[in-house]
């Protein structure tokens, strides 16, 4: 590796330092529930984040990514419900949930891209419109209420989100799969290095050949499908959706991309720093549930810090390299 | 006459390569020091040592006989040190007023743009630049980007005035008014220290000359004391022949033809037929609109005509278009449009032609041979292999740039400003690089601002006046007063030999 600098073992560090006080702590917190429970909570966020890695190393954001979810997740209920008489229980019904939730994934990247690339309006100003719209959609649908499964559908799907294999929950498996490609595919894949060049500066990029709008469409439409996948297996963990699923998540996502070390900027992305930034965003919030030392109210308080530290290492790093 | 500021056995380390060791030097008032040197010799970096920009690893700056005591650039300034750099220090989103007066700015708790505008403008009008003081720095042209360097300098009132290749991106017109502001600086005693790989301009400037080679001092003279081809060989350290290469004669058919082609709003009219191996030049004032030309050519601007490839009609579109038809665009904003500055050499190098190095994972083997190769082949001379090109001294960044675009191997190659700041002994090997590609077969359009350049490269030369051709020259009609004339407007060539 060339870059072992403070910043980017930094984040490292400091889950490491994580790991070692929750366990000192709290007995339980090595258990093998607590870890799954860690783990899986950070899935949602972390195939989220990883997506989000791509777009904000390009030099774009999104902000929509939670109203994207909670509306992702009202249309796969309300299509499931409205499937049933026909499918029945089964199979089946589970996967043609699993294709509406990534469909409107995919459309709804597609229309944050289409919109940033190709009427080029701030990729801020278009998901702050499309957060508001997602959101005000999925709380109309619901009358103001909560969309909630069909229970014979919610028993037969619950097993996604708690099931797994050899043990290990599905979440976990498929946000390390996700996690794994992410990394592949920014560190060694044409995708990864045109993203990288393009939030440097698109310009270079354009005179390059790089096909720069091509390239900032697809990371939304990855974004995209990686909310409607993370949907997939949230949905089964409560059997409904509501006005508030998915709130916040944006900031969560956005916050573990850059304490992982990847410039808000754009030009440097990392993925397996985004995972390790999830992690500790989660690690914080168990830490406080376990242990009663300080209220679990100041967790936003203490995420907040680690972010400005963060970006704070970052900068150090910048103007290292200005010198 | 004793010295106002003076280096006293500077060493000049990054990281653990030593970059200059033990340079003694000194600059007088009212007398212009032109240090000379190959790429990457550590002009750059005794300017800035000398600026304030940049900490000497040892060693002393004196100024005014005493121990230096400003620590950065703003310091210096103060003092009365102004430094032009080399790349430029202006902020793209500002206007020319804001950033000539960027720091000291006038008025009171509030701005008084209208004496900002006004001193501005007087400032342009000195050095004849048409730009208006609330263009956009983003929107301008390199060489007027120049111009507002050296506007910004001159309104700092400077007693020491540091300039790094000021001309390398001028135009003849603008470098003559560069030497009157340079001539009337001298004669109110201000010190000026100058650099440049045009030698010429070193002979015609310079009252005293030192050569820097590979961070040391290897010789200095006073006026006169050394010519043009002595001060190239003690640069490279050997005798310099034929520093253009043999000219061309067979050529093969017509590879890229253009009719009655056109970017608005500058350029029309224009029409020329470029053959297998021959290398066609383009000259022109800078702002006649050659850039625009060739950007429209590789489809980076909305464009209308004919363009004709192998003699079948196609659309360019977009660069990545224009690769797919084998033809290439070099820009001259290397800065800006060329090299991702914070990025290594070799993500640099093998971005335009990524998809050759592997699908769906990129070789990192693959890259690594492919930098390896283009770092012989163009003699890039990187201190460290990974390091970002920005850390590059300017010359080398210009030969990284040439080497990512040969990397496509284009047949139709056009290269904007090939050698800007680029050594005399780099430039030579450019040439017969260029020459090279042309008896392979494929065909190079080379625009330039330098005259000896287009002169003893170019087979045809077309020479572009206020965004429509003034004329075609060719073989033996290729004369500097024949290029000159048409470049000025002062006759019509026929136009029949495009
Ligand atoms: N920040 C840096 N880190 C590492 N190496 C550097 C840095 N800045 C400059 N160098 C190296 O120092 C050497 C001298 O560079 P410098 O820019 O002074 O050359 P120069 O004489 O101005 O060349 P040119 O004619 O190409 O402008 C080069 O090899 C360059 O790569
Ligand atoms: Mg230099």
């Amino acid at each position: 590796m060339r870059n072992l600098s403070l910043s980017t073992l930094g984040p490292l560090a400091a889950l490491i330092l994580l790991v070692i006080l929750g366990a000192w702590l709290n007995e339980n917190f090595y258990s093998a529930g607590n870890i799954t429970n860690v783990l899986a909570r950070s899935a949602f966020i972390g195939m989220i984040a990883v997506g989000m890695t791509f777009v904000i190393t390009s030099g774009g954001l999104d902000l929509s990514v939670g109203s994207m979810a909670a509306f992702i997740a009202g249309m796969m209920i309300l299509a499931m419900n409205a499937m049933l008489p026909r499918l029945g229980v089964g199979i089946p019904l589970v996967l043609a949930g699993m294709g509406v939730a990534l469909g409107v994934g995919l459309l709804a990247g597609l229309g944050n891209g289409l919109l940033i690339t190709r009427a080029r309006i701030e990729p801020f100003i278009v998901t702050l419109g499309t957060m508001g719209i997602f959101r005000s959609l999925v709380t109309w649908i619901a009358d103001g209420g909560t969309l909630s499964l069909d229970f014979g559908t919610r028993e037969f799907y619950r097993p996604v989100y708690y099931g797994g294999l050899f043990g290990i929950a599905w979440p976990i498996i498929v946000f390390a799969i996700i996690a794994v490609l992410g990394e592949v595919a920014m560190r060694h894949t044409r995708f990864g290095r045109y993203c990288e060049a393009i939030g440097s500066n698109d310009k270079v990029a354009r005179y390059s050949a790089v096909k720069v709008e091509r390239v900032q469409l697809w990371t939304y439409v990855i974004l995209g499908l990686l909310v409607g996948l993370a949907t997939i297996l949230y949905v089964p963990r409560l059997g409904s959706a509501s006005g508030s699923t998915g709130l916040l998540w944006e900031l969560e996502a956005i916050a573990a991309v850059i304490i992982g070390g990847t410039a808000l900027k754009g030009g440097y992305g990392r993925v397996w720093g985004t995972v390790v930034g999830v992690l500790i965003l989660s690690l914080i919030d168990n830490i406080l549930n376990l242990a009663d030392l300080v209220s679990p109210y100041l967790n936003g308080a203490i995420q907040g810090v680690i972010i400005v530290l963060a970006v704070v290492l970052q900068r150090g790093k910048s103007s290292a390299e200005g010198r | 006459m004793t010295a106002i500021l003076a280096l006293h056995d500077i060493r000049k380390s990054f990281g653990p390569i030593e970059i200059l060791h033990g340079i003694d030097f000194a600059l007088h008032p009212g007398e212009v020091h032109a240090l000379i040197g190959e790429n990457g010799a550590g002009k750059s970096t005794i300017m800035k040592i000398l600026g304030g920009f940049l900490a000497a690893s040892s060693g002393q700056v004196l100024f005014e006989g005493k121990p230096a005591t400003y620590r950065s650039g703003a310091e210096a300034e103060a003092q009365g040190i102004v430094v032009i750099h080399q790349e430029f220090n202006l902020a793209a989103d500002l206007t020319v007023s804001q950033n000539i007066w960027l720091g000291r700015e006038m008025g009171g708790w509030l701005l008084d743009h209208k004496a900002m505008r006004v001193a501005t403008q007087a400032l342009l009008d000195q050095l004849e630049c048409r730009v208006s003081p609330d263009a956009r720095i983003r929107d301008l042209p390199v060489s007027d980007r120049q111009m507002v360097e050296i506007a910004k300098a001159l309104s700092r009132n400077a007693r020491v005035l540091i300039m790094d290749e000021p001309s390398a991106v001028l135009t003849g017109h603008e470098v003559e008014v560069l030497f009157r502001q340079i001539d009337r600086l001298r004669a109110q005693g201000v010190a000026l220290l100058y650099t440049s790989h045009r030698l010429d301009e070193v002979a015609h400037l310079a009252d005293r000359v030192t050569v820097l080679r590979d961070g040391a001092v290897v010789r200095q003279a006073m006026r006169g004391e050394m010519t043009e081809d002595g001060m190239a060989t003690a640069m490279v350290g050997r005798d310099l022949k034929d520093i253009f290469p043999p000219r061309r004669s067979d050529f093969g058919p017509v590879v890229l033809e253009v009719r009655d082609f056109a970017v608005p709003p500058l350029v029309s009219g224009i029409g020329f037929a470029l053959r297998k191996g021959e290398v066609l030049g383009i000259s022109g004032l800078v702002g006649s609109g050659r850039t625009e030309l060739a950007e429209g050519l590789v489809g980076l601007r909305r464009h209308s005509g004919t363009v004709l490839r192998n003699g079948a009609e196609t659309t360019i579109r977009s660069v990545a278009g224009a690769a797919e038809q084998g033809l290439a665009y070099l820009t001259e904003d290397r800065k800006e449009r060329g090299l991702l500055l914070a990025k290594t050499l070799r993500e640099n190098l093998t971005l335009s032609t990524l998809d050759r190095f592997g699908s769906p994972l990129v070789s990192r083997e693959a890259e690594e041979k492919a930098l390896t190769q283009a770092i012989s082949d163009f003699d890039i001379r990187a201190p460290k292999r990974d390091m970002a090109v920005g850390n590059l001294s300017g010359g080398n960044q210009q030969k990284v740039l040439l080497a990512k675009t040969m990397l496509a191997q284009p047949e139709v190659i056009i290269i904007d400003e090939p050698t800007r700041g680029i050594d005399i002994g780099t430039k030579s090997q450019i040439y017969h690089f260029i020459d090279r590609l042309a008896r392979e077969g494929r065909s190079v359009i080379v625009i330039s601002s330098d005259m000896p350049e287009i002169l003893g490269l170019s087979d045809r030369v077309l020479v572009m006046r206020q965004g429509r051709m003034a004329g075609v020259l060719d073989g033996a009609e290729i004369t500097e007063t024949a290029v000159v004339r048409l470049v000025m407007g002062t006759t019509e060539k026929a136009i029949e030999n495009a």
